[in-house]
């Protein structure tokens, strides 16, 4: 099996990733920066050592950030194991604030077609209104992109009404290139969102590689009219790393895609430095971690 | 007769275990040397350093920190110009390094208490000390100040001599020899109306050493640090060492029963 691939001249793309990231943002804007970062949050747990009532924690701050300041948004959506989302959709019932699941036998997806539609349609039952989906990695390295496609259309299907974000996880692929080209093999096999990382690997949302899969829903949007949402997951875990993609979405999409509805970050650590920094603004103090709760 | 250019040393602050030019870029020209000029993001990554090696500093053994700075004496003395301050300097830090272990015994102890408990009071360290170095002695003032901190178990970030800095910059070179843990010990050269809001400000420390004896310093100290919730000491030269390390521990009491 052959595949063409778009080249990707991965000197420049760094270079002007970079270039977007030396921007000084200050005082008012950086204000409304972390305001709008919070609300692009999926504020996400994935450990063994979940249970019920860290959940329950995590959906209460993701509601309300910072109580002593309520001009702070809600998080967009919270993020957790499918057999958690049933207590994370009783937790948020109301509040606005999604659901959205893990399946496709996250983080590696090595199951079968069958286990990952079964967890994907329970997830959903559960009350996931969005699901984030690995690709299956071995069958793409292998070159094997119709299985890739196929199981994205399937998993689509079985989401119903639900949202997918389908993870190409950008470590494990070797080039650029090839993140353009799985980004359009998702999107094409029906994506509603491409999602850069499981978080579980060894590097994550580099500036980069969102800003390859920026371009590629760009050209996507210019070619066919039709919106894909990009969410950046994995090493986004400061303020300023935060801001910076933000200025990645504007320069490469626009203002109109600075929206949680189609550009989200998945984070479990970001939230709490957002918080420190919007309280650095107001009080003039740096902060600690102390003064946040972890959950 | 020798015909090469000699090399000019560029200074550099010390943090976070690494040698770099402050992150403004900006440098004072002091006695004919730039002089790295820190800025308040300077001191936000050294108390963000301190804070990260805090922990493992205060968990090592009270022999092994006095190992350590016993090690840091041994590295100035191969610096040392054999003058009177240096030879101070170096006896202070042998000193600090023997009351290591004996910090328990003297601050903590049983407690006689009238019920069954075993009751008992342990010293721990504070967490990250800001250091306010005074001007003058360059070498000595900032030693003083810093031994009794690293005794303690503390993280320290200081500011060093305004007016003469190189020496006192030349220290991170020992530290950094010296098995000093990286992030354990800062120094941030720099003019003190710029960074002392940033410093005695931050939450994240815990405790301030103001040895700049400058009542306006002083007062400002004072009050971001009431804002902010820290303890201050203002120990003179003559301060001894006990006073010295007092304000650098917490004392942890635990009550544990005790059967008949």
């Amino acid at each position: 099996m052959s595949r063409s691939l778009t080249p990707v001249n991965r000197v420049g793309v760094d270079e002007r990733a970079a270039a977007l990231g030396r921007r000084s943002i200050k005082t008012t804007a950086k204000r409304e920066g972390i305001r709008l970062a919070t609300s692009m949050i999926d504020l996400t747990t994935l450990e063994g050592s979940d249970t019920p009532g860290k959940v329950r924690h995590l959906c209460a701050k993701a509601v309300c950030p910072d109580s002593s300041r309520p001009e702070i948004p809600s998080v967009a959506a919270v993020c957790v194991y499918p057999a958690l989302v049933e207590v994370a959709a009783a937790a948020l019932r109301g509040s606005g604030v999604a659901v959205a699941s893990v399946a496709t036998g996250f983080p590696a997806g090595q199951t079968s077609l069958k286990v990952k539609l079964d967890e994907t349609r329970e997830a959903v039952a559960a009350g996931a209104a969005e699901i984030d989906m690995v690709i299956s990695r071995d069958a793409y390295l292998r070159g094997d992109d119709a299985r890739v496609a196929g199981e994205i259309e399937a998993v689509k299907e079985a989401c119903g009404a639900a949202h997918l974000k389908v993870i190409i996880e950008t470590a494990e692929l070797p080039t650029y290139a090839h993140v353009r080209h799985a980004s359009e093999l998702a999107i094409a096999a029906g994506a509603d969102w491409i999602k850069t990382s499981t978080g579980k690997s060894t590097s994550g949302a580099t500036p980069g590689v969102v800003l390859v899969m920026l371009e590629t829903v760009r050209d996507h949007a210019h070619r066919t009219g039709e919106i894909v949402g990009v969410k950046a997951a994995g090493g986004v875990s400061n303020t300023k790393a935060a801001l910076h993609q933000l200025v990645l979405v504007k320069e490469t999409l626009g203002d109109e895609w600075l929206t949680p509805e189609r550009f989200r970050i998945g984070a479990s650590s970001l939230l709490n430095d957002l918080l420190m920094q919007y309280a650095k603004l107001d009080g003039g103090h740096y902060g600690r971690a102390e003064d946040f709760s972890k959950e | 007769m020798s015909s090469r250019a000699a090399v000019a040393k560029t200074y550099k602050l010390y943090l976070g275990g690494a040698f770099v030019r402050s992150e403004s870029g900006r440098t004072d020209p002091i006695g004919g040397v730039n002089v790295p000029r820190g800025s308040r993001k300077d001191i936000r990554d050294a108390v963000k350093a301190a804070r990260g090696a805090a922990g493992g500093w205060a968990k090592k053994t009270a022999y092994n920190r006095g190992q350590v700075l016993y090690r840091f004496a041994e590295a100035l003395e191969s610096r040392s110009d054999g003058s009177d301050e240096y030879g101070e300097a170096i006896d202070l830090l042998v000193h600090y390094a023997g009351w290591t272990d004996k910090l328990a015994a003297v601050m903590g102890g049983v407690n006689p208490v009238a019920a069954p408990f075993l009751s008992f009071s342990s010293p721990e360290p504070t967490g990250v000390v800001a250091v306010l170095a005074p001007d003058r002695p360059d070498v000595l003032g900032l030693i003083r100040e810093i031994a009794p901190a690293l005794a303690a178990g503390n993280a320290v970030v200081a500011v060093v001599s305004r007016t003469s800095p190189l020496r006192a910059l030349d220290l991170g070179e020992v530290a950094g020899v010296s098995d000093i843990p990286a992030g354990v010990l800062n120094l941030i050269s720099g003019r003190l109306d710029e960074l002392l809001t940033p410093l005695c400000g931050h939450r994240d420390v815990n405790a301030i050493i103001d040895a700049t004896s400058d009542d306006a310093v002083a007062a400002q100290v004072d009050e971001l640090a009431a804002e902010t919730v820290k303890r201050v000491s203002r120990p003179t030269p003559y301060t001894d060492s006990l006073t010295r390390l007092e304000p650098l521990v917490e004392l942890k009491t635990a009550w544990h029963p005790v059967g008949s």
